[in-house]
């Protein structure tokens, strides 16, 4: 509410200190909710969590709230992005209505702990799918709706071209990210020193680096993107063109609700087969007749592929209505129909040599 | 006492007291409870223990010595990515906050005794200026402050390119205060060994004087002498060892500056808001602890023939100081457990960097946030014993 405020009255600087607040707050709060859970708390039905989100009529959706293009609250205070999108994705199939969605904003170093403790339903922020998060946070990745990778922003008066030229740099960086670790990595690998500056939050790293305190801003090169044009002046930084990791990010639900997961899973499939069969938000009506039987299974005219998740059998008709398939929210939200203009690249269809590829709804 | 017990009967003594059936009463409600506690607590770990396993989340202390992987910005002992453990990152931040802590302290100390003498000054202009900052430093939070020296006066320094050149090689810029380094020679410990001695023999000088004071009633002045065995000895050792101590001079590089001695924005702000914040209210402490000390007292001393300087310094000074430790001890504990807000600007103190990075890499919240407690718990009651040995080395001693 207070990052909704601020955005509306423009005042990035306070809206920043709301959120550190919160955010210092928020981190022992969660802190405290999870050991008094565990500790005291039996273990909750985690295996509920789609009963839980209908009875309590709408689904809690963790995101960023500070990234432009994939969550971010635009200035009217509505939620959008394409991390956004894909929590209305699952409210639409569950409810039929995509605004049943209640987000809340959270950083990098607390989303682990918001999910863990039960205070969201689903993480949507962003999320590197690395094995040791899989393994050993009590979570698991439904499926990867963006492929990343992680790169360098500059200064453009410091005439840097390649991420090698950067020894010795300062380099702001996000705390609690793969980011933080990667970027260590290469360094030491390829034999440079670097300084690096480390913050609680997205916003206040690149409020350093935009004041220059450091030389470079590192993210995902889709964060570079996003935080490009809310610079002071986004034509005087450039993106260099190295990607140093492979970042693939993807939705995180808790560990042991497999439906739940399922279900997730699901949707994000469901509008990579829409966008292969050429299903649209323009045209799901007159696909409604296809005579084509895949069309058909996706969107429930023939066979019952929503009930076994707990949903109805017009599931998938539901999210293509409200947020399109899985192209058009791209495109909407980062792509060509945004500010950002980030090209499709390994997030094409792989019949287009992309990497998204639609399972078979059968 | 003695007398009610003596005049007893005998019957009386043989059977129990109602106060002292009390008291078994109260040993046993008081066992009761601890065990209750006790057993809370125990239950508490337990059942976490279990629900972390159910839940498959990683539980237990075994990260400690996996290999951290992340950078921290200002390290005092040797630390390095890819090959320290989340255990030497978190010494790491704890050094890091004992050091804006303590250096924070002394001078919140100085700058709060200031201010609050300066307070009580018969001089219009002065108390109304020390009041004003007491003032206006105390109302504001400091978040915002911390905020406000970091944004607003630090990052408004000069970039790289345009660093301030600093009188012995020193640069000044926006991204931190560059000072030559000071490299000690391998015979520097001599002029470490001869400062300790100077100051031995300056207290030796001391209680020598005070003997003699209280033999012949005369004091002799040891000011001069004492000085001079203090800054001579290490002077002349310093010369005999052929000056063991040169400067390593900081360049500047193509993005940052090397070498020197490196003071980072983040601490100088986290340093200045925490000394300013704190010195409103020890300001505050000193005030009433001088207020404390009744006129009488003053009258009384003048009216025995002290002069004014000795009267502050026998009659006012030690009687305000055992009103003012008590609460001084609450500010310095704030002060301690306010580092924390570092998180806010960037600078890598215990909580940044442990309840940040260590404990959104391990996913160990659990562990993390009962460590970080338990240090900062650690430290604020060590500093608590520490000022309460000092309080009692000025409380009032009965003769």
């Amino acid at each position: 509410m207070a990052i909704a405020l601020a955005r509306v009255l423009r005042l990035r600087g306070f809206g920043a200190l709301f959120l550190l607040k919160g955010l210092i707050m928020k981190r022992l709060a969660t802190a405290f909710a999870i050991a008094t859970v565990l500790a005291f708390g039996m273990q909750a039905a985690c295996a509920q969590t789609l009963k839980a989100v209908k009875d309590r009529g709408e689904l809690l959706c963790g995101s960023n709230g500070q990234l432009a293009g994939f969550g971010m609250p635009d200035p009217q205070g509505n939620w959008t992005g394409f991390d956004v999108e894909f929590c209305r994705a699952i409210a639409a199939a569950i409810f039929n209505d995509p605004t049943k969605v209640k987000f809340l904003p959270l950083t990098a170093a607390n989303r682990f702990t918001a999910l863990q403790s039960g205070e969201i339903d689903v993480l949507s922020r962003n999320t590197t799918w690395t094995m040791s998060r899989d393994t050993s946070l009590g979570i698991d990745f439904a499926a990867v709706n963006y492929y990343d990778g992680q790169g360098f922003m500059v200064h453009k008066a410091l005439k840097v071209s390649s991420a090698l030229e950067l020894n010795d740099a300062a380099v702001c960086v996000q705390q609690g990210t793969t980011t933080e670790l990667n970027l260590a990595d290469y360094f030491r690998s390829n034999h440079m020193s670097l300084k690096t500056v480390t913050f609680a939050t997205a916003d206040e790293a690149v409020k350093a680096y935009d004041t220059g305190r450091c030389d470079s801003y590192t993210t995902d090169s889709s964060g570079l993107y996003g935080v490009r044009v809310l610079l002071s002046n986004p034509n005087d930084n450039i993106v260099l063109p190295e990607i140093i990791s492979k970042e693939p990010l993807s939705p995180v639900v808790r560990q042991g609700d497999d439906a739940w997961e399922d279900l997730v899973r699901w949707v994000h499939y469901a509008m990579v087969d829409a966008e292969e069969l050429g299903v649209s938000k323009t045209n799901l009506d007159d696909q409604m007749k296809s005579t084509n039987p895949e069309i058909r299974r996706l969107l429930g005219v023939e066979g019952q592929f929503g009930e076994p998740l707990g949903l109805t059998n017009d599931w998938a008709y539901r999210i293509i209505k409200a947020v399109g398939n899985y192209g058009e929210s791209f495109e909407r939200t980062v792509g060509q129909g945004s500010p950002l203009k980030i090209a499709r690249g390994l997030n094409a269809l792989w019949t287009k040599g992309g990497l998204q590829y639609g399972l078979p709804v059968r | 006492m003695p007398i009610a017990a003596a005049g007893r009967p005998m019957a009386d003594i043989a059977r129990p007291s109602p106060r002292h059936a009390g008291r078994v009463r109260n040993l046993a409600l008081q066992a009761a409870l601890i065990l209750i506690v006790g057993g809370l607590g125990c239950g508490a770990i337990y059942n976490a223990a279990q629900n972390l396993a159910h839940a498959n989340i990683a539980h237990g202390f075994g990260f400690w010595n996996n290999t951290a992987g992340f950078d921290i910005s200002q390290t005092l002992i040797e630390y390095s990515a890819s090959t320290s453990t989340f255990g030497r990152a978190f010494w790491v931040g704890l050094l890091n906050t004992l050091l804006v802590s303590a250096i924070g302290i002394v001078l919140a100390t100085i700058l709060g005794f200031i201010i609050g003498i300066a307070r009580l000054s018969r001089n219009w202009l002065v108390a109304r200026l020390a009041s004003g900052y007491v003032e206006l430093i105390r109302n504001v939070p400091l978040l915002l402050q911390i905020m406000f020296w970091y944004n607003s006066v630090l990052k408004a320094l000069p970039e790289l390119r345009g660093s301030v050149a600093l009188p012995f090689g020193g640069f000044l810029n926006n991204r931190g205060l560059f000072l030559p380094r000071p490299e000690f020679g391998a015979r520097f410990d001599a002029v470490v060994i001869a400062l300790s001695l100077g100051i031995i023999a300056a207290m030796a000088l001391h209680v020598w004087a005070r003997r003699r004071q209280e033999r012949t009633g005369m004091r002799p002045r040891i000011l001069w002498p004492a000085l001079a065995v203090i800054v001579g000895l290490p002077v002349v050792a310093f010369i005999v060892f052929g000056f063991p101590l040169s400067f390593r001079n900081p360049d500047l590089g193509r993005f940052n500056v090397r070498g020197g001695l490196e003071i980072l924005p983040e601490f100088a702000a986290l340093l200045i808001a925490l000394s300013v914040y704190t010195a409103a209210f020890i300001a505050e402490v000193v005030r009433a602890g001088v207020l404390a000390v009744p006129t009488g007292q003053t009258e009384a001393a003048s009216a025995l023939g002290l002069r004014s300087d000795w009267t502050l310094r026998l009659v006012v000074v030690p009687q305000a100081m055992r009103v003012i430790v008590p609460p001084l001890t609450s500010q310095y504990l704030n002060l301690i457990k306010n580092s924390s807000l570092a998180v806010a600007i960037g600078y890598p103190d215990l909580f940044q960097v442990f309840t940040g990075s260590v404990l959104n890499i391990t996913g160990q919240a659990v562990e993390v946030v009962a460590i970080t407690m338990a240090v900062y718990l650690m430290i604020s009651l060590v500093t608590s014993a520490l000022m309460n040995l000092y309080g009692r080395t000025i409380a009032i001693v009965e003769r």
